[in-house]
């Protein structure tokens, strides 16, 4: 896992003091509101429905047991004794007080981490694929050229004033976990000729004009990595539009000039500045690769996992959905689902945090992720003991059997926390798991992706889930608007939206019709829901959405 | 046609805690929407929004809500005015625990 440096962790360290200066002064009278806002915001701090809101960064979902540890001991000191886990890979505390935030940020620092940059028009924390380093499937681990852009993106002159926020997601394997489709930079890793580089994709993004990035460059020599993403970036900065906020992503920028025009902008840009980088960059990514090697991993027989296998179903269940293949035929990627039916999406609260802290050090070289899908995981793991970390943590009430299926919902934290919501989000997720969890349909059902938003800026990926629910404001009332067929993997697809939205009472039912739809319309049980979708269109989903339309359109 | 004026009550949160606060009838703030004063007319709502909006070291962010009388005291009319005064829905967090 990547070290700071000491020039990190000065750089971090002033800010924080920095930062408890300028509370001071907001707490004494000496800066207004309109003079501090800009200034909390630097630093991840908003403030909600409730209370305070402060974001804190985990660059590319990587997170040490140490400091998986310092979450949970800021949850109890400062906060509620719970965090909320992001599709950003961020964690957010939902009720510091003011006073308290600058003491957080320095309990933060003390474990190498920080708020810097997770919110305002700047490059915001840079994501990655949550098995990186350990799946079978990719041609390099993504997370040092995550780092590099993070150092290079850090406080950088030129690009603390965007025109709005912008995020680049890294991943390198060809099956998508990062959904590099929907950033404003997307990057994947690839070997060719011998040679590695990235497939460069721009100008994706979700919120209120849903867009699939398009490919700038079919292969960037890895060499080229920072100069052409600052190229990218400065052709943004430059014709980005400033004059409406709601035009001003990158995906407008692309979407008004085209790809053609972008591309050669940022040809043209990289071609003056390339020569600028003379390879201290290149070094310094050497170095940080050298961090990331993959741990020792222990050699050792496999019985007590074929053993629990094959006699114990719940353990089967478990293995089933929450283990991933990892490079190494006897180990496996575990995810920790945070889904618990009826409980909060992506809460964990502080005793769970310091379990899966220490499953990490005992069993998983001290190491975790945090996924864009809001759950937590242990990446390099030795079969044999995964029994033994089963058993902790369905005792601790993180053993849930759903990774991937119906009630593994991505939610945002809508009108319950969220100053900008047109409704709640998270009951609906909480009402669907439960619903699911008492018909014990969602193994039968199979792979579902279900994501719920509460309002139109769709930080819960509503657009690019196979079902897709928005919450909206109608005439004072909650309202649920549903899309279907949305992708947010390589085959990424924009979900199309079906008709009249739903009342908080009805909504939950029409989810479970639209699931028992898919049950009967079906090729064959290996048939996905998604795949479904394709293959017969919205039609017989929309029928089950809506019987008595369709009982209208028979009579 | 301007539309009617319904009423409404100042709100805010407080600096240091964030909470949602009212202004109530003596011109203090309360944690507690029954506490608030409700305007039920234009000018005065908007007069005392103003006076609010000085007291930056105290508040931030006040607006005028929609409310409505009540025996118990002025009530929200929108949902998302009813979570401020109570707290979220998924934890009994905030002033539902807080007020009790
Ligand atoms: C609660 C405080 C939050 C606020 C005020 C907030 C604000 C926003 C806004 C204004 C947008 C629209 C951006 C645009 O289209 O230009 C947005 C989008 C987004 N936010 Fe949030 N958000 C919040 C929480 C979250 C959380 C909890 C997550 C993760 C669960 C998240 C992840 C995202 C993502 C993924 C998008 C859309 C993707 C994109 O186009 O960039 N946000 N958010
Ligand atoms: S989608 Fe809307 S309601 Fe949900 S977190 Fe984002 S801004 Fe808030």
């Amino acid at each position: 896992m990547y070290n700071y440096t000491d020039f990190d962790e000065a750089f971090v360290r002033s800010r924080v003091s920095q930062f408890r200066a300028q509370v001071e002064r907001r707490i004494d009278g000496s800066l207004t509101e309109d003079e501090f806002k800009p200034l909390r915001l630097m630093n991840g701090l908003y403030l909600q429905l409730h209370a305070y809101m402060l974001r804190v960064a985990i660059p590319y979902g990587t997170i040490s047991a140490r400091q998986m540890r310092q979450l949970a001991y800021i949850a109890d000191t400062w906060d509620k004794g719970y965090g909320h886990f992001t599709t950003r890979q961020n964690i957010q505390y939902n009720w510091p007080a003011l006073k308290d935030v600058p003491d957080m940020l320095e309990a933060l620092a003390d474990v190498q981490m920080h708020a810097i940059q997770t919110s305002g028009n700047t490059i915001r924390n840079v994501t990655s694929d949550h098995f990186a380093g350990a799946a079978g499937d990719e041609v390099a681990d993504p997370r040092p050229y995550a780092e590099l852009l993070r150092q290079w993106s850090t406080d950088h002159p030129e690009f603390q004033f965007l025109p709005r926020k912008f995020k680049i997601a890294v991943t390198g394997a060809e099956a998508d976990r990062a959904v590099i489709r929907s950033h404003d930079i997307g990057l994947q890793l690839l070997e060719q000729n011998g040679e590695r580089g990235f497939k460069v994709i721009i100008g994706g993004g979700l919120g209120r004009t849903p867009m699939i990035g398009k490919v700038v460059r079919d292969f960037l020599p890895e060499a080229d990595l920072l100069p052409y993403c600052e190229a990218i970036v400065h052709v943004y900065n430059t014709l980005g539009r400033r004059d409406n906020k709601y035009k001003a992503r990158i995906k407008i920028t692309v979407h008004e000039n085209g790809i053609d025009t972008m591309r050669e902008l940022i040809e043209a840009r990289f071609a003056e500045i390339r020569p600028e980088f003379s390879g201290v960059d290149q070094e310094l990514l050497a170095a940080i690769k050298a961090q990331f090697a993959t741990p020792a991993l222990r050699e050792g027989d496999t019985a007590a996992y074929d053993s629990a296998y094959a006699t114990d179903p719940v353990f089967r269940a478990w293995a089933d959905t929450n283990l991933a293949a990892h490079r190494k035929p006897d180990h496996a990627i575990v995810t920790i689902s945070i889904k618990a039916h009826g409980k909060t999406p992506g809460d964990a609260t502080s005793d769970q945090m310091r379990l899966m802290a220490e499953l990490a050090e005992e069993y998983a070289h001290g190491e975790l992720r945090i996924s864009h899908e809001q759950n937590v995981i242990l990446p390099h793991v030795h079969k044999g003991d995964l029994p033994a970390i089963h058993a902790a943590l369905s005792a601790a009430g993180l053993g849930t059997a759903n990774i991937g299926l119906a009630s593994d919902i991505i939610a945002c934290p809508g009108m319950d926390y969220c100053a900008l919501a047109t409704a709640r989000s998270i009951p609906i997720a909480q009402e669907i798991a439960t619903r699911v969890d008492e018909l014990k349909i969602e193994h039968e059902v199979g792979e579902l992706k279900i994501k719920i938003s509460g309002c139109i800026n769709a930080c819960g990926h509503h657009h690019v889930g196979h079902i897709g629910i928005l919450g909206l404001d109608r005439a004072g009332v909650e309202n649920y608007q549903v899309t279907l067929g949305g992708d947010h993997t390589e085959t990424a697809a924009v979900g199309t939206r079906m008709g009249p939205g739903f009342s908080a009472d009805e909504i939950v039912p029409a989810i479970e019709r639209l699931m028992l739809a898919y049950l009967d319309l079906r090729s064959e049980k290996s048939e996905t829901f998604l795949q479904t979708f394709r293959r017969l269109g919205d039609a017989p989903f929309k029928a089950a959405l809506y019987p008595e339309s369709e009982a209208r359109n028979a009579a | 046609m301007p539309k009617a004026f319904t009423p409404k009550v100042v709100t805010a949160n407080a600096l240091i805690e964030g909470d949602v606060i009212y202004l109530t009838e003596s011109g203090s703030w309360s944690r507690s929407h029954t506490d608030a004063r409700l305007f039920t007319e234009e000018g005065p709502a908007t007069a005392a929004l103003s006076a609010a909006e000085l007291q930056s070291s105290e508040i931030v962010g006040a607006y005028l809500a929609d409310a409505e009388a009540s025996p118990k005291g002025p009530k929200p009319t929108h949902f998302r005015e009813a979570f401020r005064a109570t707290g979220p829905s998924n934890y009994p967090h905030g002033k539902q625990v807080e007020n009790v």
